[in-house]
């Protein structure tokens, strides 16, 4: 590899370290040189979201952010949504029991999307909901069961405060 | 007992899915592992006069494949042996490969792609079906015809001659892409030795091991095609997966190393297959009374440069060509032509959203212009038990056609909004007008005629040494639900909890041939072989006494471990037999087109702003008959995501052709459904059980797509009070303001 920069970042909570291409992207360096590869890459310009992860608690698509911006940031992925025990969060599970999932493949961009929403709205409407995801790009659900998800899951974490 | 039919079991795969676990194709990782890619043609046909490597790149370290290297034979093994894997002497579409190159570094290997010059001479172009027809040049067999074919019920041209009333329309239907959100991926390892395996994104293993097999003329003890969790196929990945998974098994033949070939997502939607586009032409003879009693239809698709699957797809769509309606004379001539443009294939309806979205847009026209209700005018076409469809199959089963119209209407309160709407719309200056549209179709469950009796599928089950039984089918998870749907078939048959039944992941050497994930089949048919599978499982168990006829779960469970302790192994397939009643003649196109068809009626509102054109759908109601309902929650999904699409389908997904190829192949200019742009979709069931499936369900997958593009539009003349006539998709902005310039 030519001329490859270090770099240091902390990933779902843990510090870690790589070397990588000067122009990688982020979503790269996350899935090759960290192997988390739950992130994934749907259309590498910004449009999909599916490599939708938080960067200090901001929601990036990855495949835009160039790997050197991410130093010295923590980055959240969609592996770093689970509990503490590693099984499903009350978000994730919303999502598998209203089926919210079908192929998957837009799912860990869309449960970032949706963990930012409901971190900031306790009790999203529709119309704030249909906000918060459209950057995020699903072709088998017609978005109808993530939104049951979502909602699903608000009512669960506003019961369990 | 507990009852596992109808109940809303957890996807199988859903944990995994959410937590970032599920492996797709490329979150697998070689030891040594090259990174290979395509040279494609710039021009849509020519001949290649030679191929140079330019530019400062170490071309002794690249691994690279022309047709030349090919083992066997250089043809995708499919139904008519035209398409090559690699380009030859000649080119006849855009993007079609030509040279294949690996290296380990994936930034050098783009750099690299770049630098290959492909020498061709262009060759004069056939790029639209009047083109094709007009023969403007010969660009496949004599005639650019792909395939034609008859269906003929009673006598068309003597009705016409006695008609009071004749109708004619022409309706057009754009390319779609199926923008699966996973994009087309293969790894391979492959050599002399050892053979040839690929894991990959694919719905269909054995079509792909029957490409590979002539490709690398081995046999198929030597190919190993292994599904990876797959992000979307909607059928674009029936066919094309094939051709890049010779692609990789090529590059690492030679290179001696794994390789991936991932397409980006501007390479996925140029390259690889789309829905076909359509022109039809109807004409309809009327009585006095006002009923049809002649239609006259000629459907033309555009199959592209290759023959792949068009012939199938133009069978489909001639048969779902009359709708579901009595006629009692019918003639459906049906082409599919050849152009320079990348082969069409497989998209969720395949065929039957062309020629359905044309029968129900002429349906409303022919309504208008009798000045009759176009509720009416359908309820009084309606098929029912016991009359005879365009092929003259007798449907022998309950048809409810009428019970789904009066529900759906119901449900969207029809009347009493279009008549709101109908007010509102003429208050002066108000420039969004609102109205309600209708379709009413039906698709046929599984393959057409006889195709189901030659698949011959088979499927099995298994038990484990820890007593818990495996499904054992070809047929793919690609989001859709196989994996739940034949878990809880054969918890059901078996009566035990869902935990004990696995189902083993599609790999030619575990799972038998049960035919392609395609085509509404995998519950209905594939589901139907693990039923009797499962209970057969059980019945050797019973038989040879390890297991009386009552039994727990626990029972059940040392029964299978005493056997496959004591046996070796515990399994149990099925083979499918046609039902003797199903006869089908492929020459004349008569008889029983499918075992049994889904019918549905879909109803849209939409409101369309006056000053920009723009339609909104404002709210959308599904109601179908799909026999029993395996799974309410999993089938409500895919019936709201085929709504999803065909809404795109009709308003928003533009494939912008430029010299046969896709110029606005990014997901930024091409324009798919958003969170945003969607109403409240809104789906209902009728149970009506056949007899023939498992648990008596029947096929779901296609059929929400053909509904929504005619109903829409025929909101949309609605809102226009049937004064703006609207006949092709998509239905952008531009097109319906030159409509309306044209009507006003």
């Amino acid at each position: 590899m030519k001329s490859a920069v270090q770099i240091k970042l902390s990933l779902n909570g843990k510090d870690v370290s790589c070397e990588a291409h000067p122009f990688a992207r982020l979503l790269d360096v996350i899935r090759e040189e960290l192997g988390h590869t739950g992130t994934k890459e749907g259309c590498g310009e910004g449009e999909c979201g599916a490599c939708a992860v938080l960067l200090d608690g901001k929601v990036v698509n990855s495949c835009l952010v160039p790997v050197t911006q991410a130093i010295g940031k923590t980055v959240t992925t969609v592996e770093g949504l689970s509990a503490k025990d590693g099984t499903l969060s009350t978000l994730q599970s919303a999502f598998v029991e209203n089926n919210g999932a079908q192929c998957g493949i837009c799912t860990p961009g869309m449960l970032i999307a949706a963990y930012d929403l409901l971190s900031k709205n306790k009790n999203p409407s529709l119309d704030d909901m249909r906000e918060a995801l459209a950057g995020n790009l699903c072709r088998c659900t017609g978005y109808m069961k993530i939104f049951d998800a979502i909602k699903d899951a608000a009512k669960k974490l506003e019961a369990a405060r | 007992m507990e009852k596992w039919i109808g109940k809303n079991v957890i996807r199988r795969e859903g944990p995994d899915k959410a937590m970032g676990k599920a492996r797709y194709v490329d979150d697998l990782r070689f030891p040594d592992m090259l990174y290979g890619a395509t040279v494609r043609s710039p021009v849509a046909r020519g001949r290649i006069k030679g191929i140079r490597f330019t530019g400062n790149i170490p071309w002794n370290e690249f691994t690279i494949v022309t047709a030349k290297d090919i083992p066997g034979k250089n043809v995708v093994a499919l139904i008519v042996d035209d398409q090559p894997f690699l380009a030859d002497a000649f080119v006849n579409h855009p993007e079609e490969a030509v040279v294949l190159l690996a290296h380990q570094d994936k930034y050098l290997l783009e750099e690299a792609r770049r630098m290959v010059e492909l020498d061709i001479e262009p060759l004069p172009a056939v790029l639209t079906i009047d083109e094709a027809i007009a023969k403007k040049a010969i660009v496949w067999g004599k005639d650019n015809i792909h395939k034609e074919l008859r269906i003929i019920k009673g006598d068309v041209d003597a009705a016409f001659k006695t008609a009071a009333k004749v109708v004619e329309g022409e309706y057009f239907t754009g390319a779609q892409e199926q923008l699966y959100i996973e994009t087309n991926g293969m790894i391979s390892v492959a050599s002399p030795q050892d053979g040839v395996t690929v894991w990959g994104s694919l719905q269909c293993p054995y079509y792909v091991q029957k490409a590979l097999r002539s490709l690398f003329a081995l046999g198929n003890d030597k190919i190993r095609v292994v599904q990876t969790e797959t992000g979307g196929g909607f059928g674009g990945k029936e066919d094309y997966p094939s051709m890049i998974a010779g692609h990789a098994a090529l590059l690492a033949w030679k290179s001696k190393k794994p390789v991936k070939i991932i397409y980006d997502r501007e390479e996925d939607m140029a390259a690889t297959t789309k829905r076909h586009p359509s022109r039809t032409r109807i004409k309809t003879a009327l009585d006095t009374s006002g009923r049809i009693t002649a239609i006259d239809i000629d459907f033309v698709v555009d199959g592209g440069a290759y023959v792949t699957l068009s012939p199938v797809v133009l069978s489909r769509g001639s048969i779902h060509a009359a709708g579901p309606y009595e006629f009692a004379n019918v003639r459906v001539r049906g082409r599919s032509v050849a152009t320079n443009t990348p082969p069409h294939g497989a998209f969720r309806g395949f065929g039957a959203p062309q020629s359905l979205f044309a029968i129900e847009k002429h349906m409303e026209h022919v309504a208008n212009e009798l000045g009759c209700d176009a509720v009416e005018f359908r309820n009084k076409h309606f098929l029912t038990q016991g009359k005879v469809t365009a092929t003259g199959q007798t449907l022998g089963e309950k048809v409810m056609m009428h019970e789904l119209m009066h529900k759906a209407l119901e449900k969207i309160d029809y009347a009493k909004r279009r008549e709101k709407f109908k007010a509102e719309n003429k208050r002066p200056g108000n420039t969004v007008k609102r109205g309600l549209g209708i379709a009413a179709f039906m698709h046929g469950s599984g393959f057409t005629g006889a195709g189901e009796k030659y698949l011959a599928s088979v499927a099995g089950v298994e038990g484990t040494d820890e007593g818990r039984v495996r499904v054992l089918a070809a047929s793919t998870e690609i989001g859709q639900g196989t994996n739940t749907v034949f878990s809880q078939i054969v918890a059901e048959a078996l009566g035990l909890p869902i935990e004990m039944i696995e189902v083993a992941r599609p790999d030619t050497h575990v799972v038998p041939d049960s035919g392609p994930t395609v085509a509404s089949r995998t519950c209905m048919v594939v589901g139907k072989l693990v039923e009797s599978a499962a209970i057969g499982l059980k019945q050797t168990l019973v038989q040879g006494r390890y297991l009386n006829a009552n039994y727990t779960p626990l029972e059940f469970a040392e029964a299978v471990k005493s056997y496959v302790k004591k046996v070796g192994q515990l399994k149990a397939f099925s083979e499918y037999r046609q039902p003797s009643h199903i006869v089908w003649d492929e020459n004349l196109y008569k008889g029983d087109a499918y075992t049994t068809y889904a019918w549905a009626v879909y109803v849209a509102q939409v409101a369309v702003d006056t000053v920009t054109f723009e339609t909104t759908v404002e709210d959308f109601v599904g109601f179908q008959e799909i026999g029993k309902v395996v799974n309410p929650i999993l089938a409500e999904g895919q019936i709201e995501g085929g709504i999803a699409q065909g809404i795109g389908y009709a308003l928003y997904e533009k494939v912008v052709w430029r010299d046969g190829r896709m110029a606005n192949n990014q997901m930024t200019n091409y324009i798919m459904p958003t969170s945003m742009d969607l109403p409240p979709i809104r789906v209902f069931f009728e149970e009506v059980p056949y007899f023939n499936g498992p648990a008596g369900a029947k096929g779901i997958g296609e059929l929400p797509i053909d509904g929504p593009a005619p109903a829409i539009l025929n909101a949309i003349e609605d809102a226009f009070d049937g004064k703006v006539t609207v006949n092709e998709i998509p239905l952008t902005p531009e097109v319906l303001m030159a409509s309306f310039a044209r009507s006003t």
